[in-house]
């Protein structure tokens, strides 16, 4: 403690140097703020999938009362664009870890064309998912008040509580495709900020920590698909 | 590791980087752009406080209304949202932020020995959700107010007798015509404010520690915060779908919550105590973590069972999750479910008994000062054991069929929230103070303000166990003419009560303009924040600290820690020429001189430590 006091001057300087600009002025080495960076954002996760718990909570009790329900109106739902949806975000999650593998090595370029195919991706799930919605829309097939199917798949008319299903399955997909197109905001910004010049090898936090987003935005979307459509 | 050098030199901090952070900018945009921990705090703290006087009207009004029975002052219908908007504001609006996001936000970084939270954009954030979530609680407020309770039970809440002009309807005529989605909307945007508060204060006892603060260095508040913020994040996100289930439902008929539509209103509340229990947990944990502070800085000595109190808060964390059920014994359950969730009810009791003896414990043989902020923690301990084994006698299943929904339920869960709670958000105002701003308040004022807190409360919800015992429910506009005695004797209390907080709140606006000048440590504790000068420097230390001992290890404190300080001040205040002593005319020569002796002094004891 005693030497702390006796030479402020030299502290000083050696503490300008361990001082890169990305480093921000209340973290004293950039491992401090890497690793806070990195716990806050799996705390952060974590109350993303206890946000979505509620609804997997609704679902496993509604399927559990309505069982033949579930089933008859799940054959409602396109499984060929579900499945391409699926593809389309693992690969972009893929792409996506690729990015923080670049941005690791400091390959601005590659990280940079990484990010754009998984932005390209998530805006590919969006299309997929605007074209299935308004499939449901045209068939009636809404949650609540405006359920009123009508030219469905099949010859037998829904069991009653459809419209709980559908409830269910537009809560699900439409707050999973809110966090898909904030993923596409943050992506970009990841992306304008991988263009101009703020990652290297010595800092790619952000990269990282948007990417381990867009693998928990792909993870609940693995559960979605076969809860809704498959089973 | 070099750990040290504050070097506020390299930070745009205009004039004297050692000068408070209340100095060291100007203007209001040096506020609404902030990043500085103590001055998010400090908005935080504005907010609550306007929050609680506004719930305290509404509550006031509730128990004006109760003065006689039948009508007295408003009609059934603008009662109900009277105590729907008195719980809804206080709950939402008052006590979930009041401590951790307030006290903490300023407290939490200073006794971390860090210069700010680990993510002070995050936290900027934070507030102003708060702020757009509070401003969705007042269009519903102006927009006729809520009348469901603060709970919004379902089908009530979820069906709306004037559907039909927006969206298609259900059955017409039924169910709540007030304005429920703007307010469960509100809840819904300030459970993330809450969220992510407790995502940065983790982050920030995880890996913002000062040299030599080791977990069993963390200062018990700490403690307590961190299981606040493990709760906030595994609780509230339910809450929060919870709630955007429930505005779903009303706006489109989602048809969960709704028996006529295949769905289950029981659905509701098991959801809402599933997250909401939990939630009065990140109530009063953090009241206890305060009266933690306060029982060690008052009765300087070390606390008793330190690991105790600091898991006992873990403890409540983690039963919080497991107890959900005992706001539902009446609700339909089935038999086996309401005996587990009975037992699990009454293991609560064993960290907050932990607590309330650890705390006896180091009262005993302690040196006690009986100052205005220890008289609020012996209050809190007073109220919160009483509201405490109220809990116990709910928590029994056949007791509770019988005090099921009545005013007992009222006056149990006040004498936690307001015993607890409140106790210890003025109990710590009280103590850190001086810290904030700088300045000391009047002592006879603060004592005659807790005074009539703590008359006013017991006369009001003493009264209350009488009322409910003997069956009158909770929540009616109306009563039979036996109750009207002890509602009346509960209306004057309310009003003691009132006047309480008005000593308070005068004495607090006497304080800051025309209050003495606060020393470094006027409590003479050995905690870290006050070892650093009030208001602190806008990155919390003239000095890096470096911590060689827990913050209530008095026979380890140096007397120059625990000097209350009355010296320098005499000194600064001769300095200070004329009658304004503007912190501006004392920078640099003087001030670093001083301010420097805390961390020096730590130095010698360092020394000292070695040597021995």
């Amino acid at each position: 403690m005693s030497t702390e006091a006796a030479s402020p001057h030299d502290e000083h300087e050696g503490d300008h140097h361990a001082h890169p600009k990305w480093l921000a002025h209340h973290f004293e080495t950039p491992a401090q703020q890497f690793d806070a960076d990195k716990l806050g954002m799996w705390a952060f996760l974590v109350q993303e999938l206890l946000f979505f718990s509620g609804l997997f909570v609704a679902y496993g009790v509604f399927r559990s009362w309505y069982p033949q329900t579930f089933i008859a109106c799940s054959h409602q739902l396109d499984k060929i664009m579900g499945g391409t949806n699926t593809v389309v975000l693992l690969f972009s999650s893929l792409t996506a870890a690729l990015a923080v593998r670049s941005a690791q090595v400091g390959n601005k370029k590659a990280t940079g064309r990484f990010l754009l195919i998984t932005i390209a991706c998530a805006c590919a799930f969006l299309v997929i998912k605007y074209f299935e919605y308004s499939h449901k829309i045209h068939s009636g097939l809404l949650p609540g008040y405006w359920y009123a199917p009508h030219d469905i798949h099949g010859d037998k008319p829904l069991p009653p509580n459809g419209h709980a299903f559908f409830s269910i399955y537009f809560m699900m997909t439409g707050v999973h495709g809110i966090h898909v197109a904030v993923g596409i905001g943050v992506l970009l910004w990841i992306w304008a900020r991988n263009r101009r010049g703020d990652f290297s090898k010595e800092y790619f936090t952000p990269v990282d920590l948007v990417a381990l987003y867009w693998h928990l935005v792909d993870l609940v979307w693995i559960y979605l698909f076969p809860l809704l459509y498959l089973i | 590791m070099a750990t040290v050098a504050t070097s506020p030199e390299h930070h745009d901090a205009h004039g004297d980087p050692n000068a408070s952070f209340l100095d060291v900018a100007k203007g209001p945009m040096s506020w609404i752009v902030t990043l500085d921990h103590k001055r998010i705090g400090i908005m935080y703290l504005i907010s609550v406080t306007v929050a609680f006087a506004l719930g305290g009207i509404f509550a006031l009004l509730v128990r004006a209304e109760l003065f006689t029975a039948g009508k007295t002052l408003m009609d059934a219908d603008t009662y109900n949202r009277m105590f729907s908007l008195h719980g809804v504001v206080m709950v939402f609006l008052f006590i979930i932020p009041s401590i951790p996001a307030a006290m903490g936000n300023i407290i939490l970084p200073i006794q971390l020995g860090a210069k700010d939270v680990a993510f002070p954009r995050l936290n900027l954030m934070s507030l102003y959700i708060y702020i757009f979530g509070a401003c969705f609680g007042l269009y519903s407020m102006v927009h006729g107010g809520v009348d469901t309770g603060w709970t919004f039970y379902t089908p009530y809440s979820s069906s709306d007798p004037a559907c039909g002009q927006l969206t298609p309807c259900g059955p017409p005529g039924v169910g709540s015509p007030s304005a429920v989605i703007p307010m469960t909307l509100s809840a819904f945007i300030m459970g993330f404010s809450s969220i992510l508060t407790g995502v940065n204060f983790l982050a920030t006892i995880h890996k913002m520690r000062a040299p030599g603060i080791t977990w069993r260095r963390l200062s018990l508040f700490t403690w307590s915060l961190y299981a606040t913020s493990v709760i906030q994040i595994l609780a509230t996100p339910v809450l929060a779908i919870t709630l955007l289930l429930l505005t779903m439902e009303r706006f489109a008929g989602l048809g969960i919550f709704d028996a006529r539509r295949g769905g289950d209103p029981g659905l509701f509340p098991h959801c809402v105590w599933f997250s909401s229990h939990p939630a009065v947990y990140i109530m009063i944990v953090p009241g206890m973590g305060v009266v933690s502070e306060l029982i060690g800085t008052f009765s300087r000595r070390d606390i008793v069972g330190y690991m105790f109190i600091a898991m006992s808060s873990l403890g409540l964390a983690l039963l919080g999750f497991l107890v959900w059920g005992h706001h539902l014994f009446v609700a339909g359950m089935s038999e086996y479910a309401t005996m587990v969730f009975s037992a699990l009810t009454f293991l609560v009791a064993i960290p907050s008994g932990v607590k309330i003896f650890n705390w006896v414990a180091t009262l005993y043989k302690g040196s006690i000062s009986l100052q205005t902020p220890m008289l609020w923690a012996l209050g809190f301990i007073f109220l919160f054991t009483i509201g405490g084994l109220t809990g116990l006698f709910l928590g029994m299943l056949a007791v509770d069929v019988h005090l099921h929904d009545t005013y007992f339920v009222v006056a149990h869960f006040h004498y936690v929230m307001v015993g607890g709670t409140v106790m210890g958000f003025f109990g710590g105002l009280q103590d850190w103070w001086p810290k904030f701003t700088g300045k000391m308040y009047d002592e006879k004022k603060g004592v005659a303000g807790w005074a009539l807190v703590f008359l006013g409360f017991n006369v009001t919800f003493l009264t209350q166990f009488v009322l409910g015992s003997r069956g009158m429910p909770r929540r009616y506009y109306d009563y039979l003419p036996e109750f009207q005695q002890l509602h009346q004797i509960s209306t004057v209390g309310s009003w003691i009560l009132g006047l309480g907080f008005l000593i308070l709140f005068w004495n607090f606006a006497e304080s800051l303009m025309k209050g003495p000048r606060a020393p470094r440590n006027p409590w003479g504790s050995a905690a870290l924040e006050w070892q650093t000068p009030s208001p602190p420097p806008l990155f919390n230390f003239v000095k890096d600290p470096v911590v060689n001992r827990g913050p209530y290890e008095y026979h380890l404190a140096t007397d120059a820690e625990l000097d209350e300080g009355m010296a320098d001040l005499d000194a600064e205040l001769a300095k200070a020429n004329g009658a304004d002593p503007v912190k501006k005319t004392e920078p640099a020569k003087s001030e670093p001189a001083e301010k420097a002796e805390p961390a020096k002094s730590k130095g010698d004891e360092g020394d000292d430590e070695e040597k021995s």
